[in-house]
């Protein structure tokens, strides 16, 4: 476990050092997921610490949006402005991303694998 | 001076965190017991009871923010460990990765142009178009979107939290309805429009689809950092 967190804390670390050293607005953690995931392709193969307790700590993500989502108590004198308004505006816009995002990789992968895929 | 019981209880870390271990303990029953329905999601099941109970106990959120600040600082590594499973999948990221690497620029797109053109249709005032705007990336870059762009980070940053429980809710049932069952069209599609905690939700499926969601999460975020300005510009003018 410890090896793991020094892993894992490691690729955040130099994400978030390079993402403030530039200036640039992306989290340190996605850099370091993409740092992490380019040393895992050179060397071809996940270290044993990673590949036994990577996969136990992905079963409970959940839990760590737990306290962003009671956060939304912190935020309701914000949202409850205008409350209807703005549940449809993320309601509408969340399933438009979702449908064009769907049927536009669908499309792409069907015209990639030819004919073969269409239903 | 040792503090009261009642302000031990209002200071401790202690507190906040087991408050949320607990939430989600039971919101994963909950879960479970519906076999997994939509609805019965963990993030959403965990902080509605969490909400309660803070209303209960009269803690304000800056309060159990004491203790679960500590929680929330473990989505850093565990977003890095998505590198694994995405790696487990590399195959098909090979096979892929053109066809994947365009839907996450359509989507990015798709889910800035859709919030600010329905938000216009709906005649919101500028600053809550403006914050609703970078909402399906990440919160850090939400927040660093709707700052440039001249919305408020704080509102952007509820938005943000909102619509990843939206997406992570709806994203099965709706792909469901259109017959589309590839793991991968699923985990692309929940990471572009619902981030981290749509993320979370399809790990709960399969680790394909985490895995692909994920990605999808890491790179809509460096999109929608790039594009939502220049789009946002375009579309208001």
């Amino acid at each position: 476990m410890i090896e793991t967190f020094l892993w894992l804390l490691g690729y955040q670390f130099a994400g978030e050092l390079l993402a403030r050293s530039l200036g640039w607005p992306i989290p340190g953690a996605v850099l370091g997921m993409l740092f992490l995931f380019l040393t895992l392709c050179v060397r071809k193969g996940i270290p044993d610490t990673l590949r036994h307790n990577v996969p136990r700590l992905m079963t409970h993500m959940s839990l760590l949006f737990i306290p962003a989502g009671a956060g939304i108590l912190a935020f309701w004198p914000l949202l409850a402005e205008r409350p209807l308004a703005m549940a449809a505006v993320l309601l509408l816009s969340t399933l438009a991303t979702l449908l064009i995002s769907a049927l536009t990789l669908t499309l792409l992968l069907r015209r990639q694998q030819g004919r073969k895929a269409r239903p | 001076m040792t503090p009261t019981l009642h302000e031990w209880l209002h200071q401790s870390p202690l507190t906040g965190i087991f408050l949320t271990l607990l939430a989600y303990r039971v919101a994963l029953s909950i879960s479970r017991r519906y076999h997994g329905h939509p609805l019965a999601n963990t993030v959403l099941v965990g902080a509605g009871l969490l909400i309660v109970s803070l209303l209960a106990l009269g803690l304000s959120f800056d309060e159990y923010f004491r203790g679960a600040g500590f929680i929330q600082f473990l989505l850093g590594p565990v977003t890095v460990a998505l590198a694994i499973p995405l790696y487990n999948n590399l195959a098909r990221l090979k096979r892929s990765a053109f066809a994947i690497l365009c839907s996450i620029v359509v989507g990015s797109v798709a889910g800035v142009a859709s919030a600010v053109l329905i938000a216009v249709a709906f005649d919101l005032p500028p600053q809550i178009v403006l914050s609703l705007a970078p909402r399906s990336a990440t919160t850090p870059i939400a927040i660093g979107v709707a700052e440039a762009i001249g919305g408020i980070p704080t509102l952007a940053a509820a938005f943000v939290i909102v619509t990843g429980i939206i997406g992570a809710v709806l994203a099965r049932p709706l792909l469901a309805l259109l017959r589309m069952n590839d793991d991968v069209v699923l985990g692309v599609a929940t990471g572009i429009a619902a981030h981290g905690i749509g993320t979370a939700r399809v790990f709960q499926i399969s680790e394909t689809a985490g895995a692909f969601a994920g990605l999808a999460m890491g790179l809509t975020g460096f999109v929608t950092a790039v594009v939502a300005p220049l789009l946002v510009h375009f579309l208001l003018s």
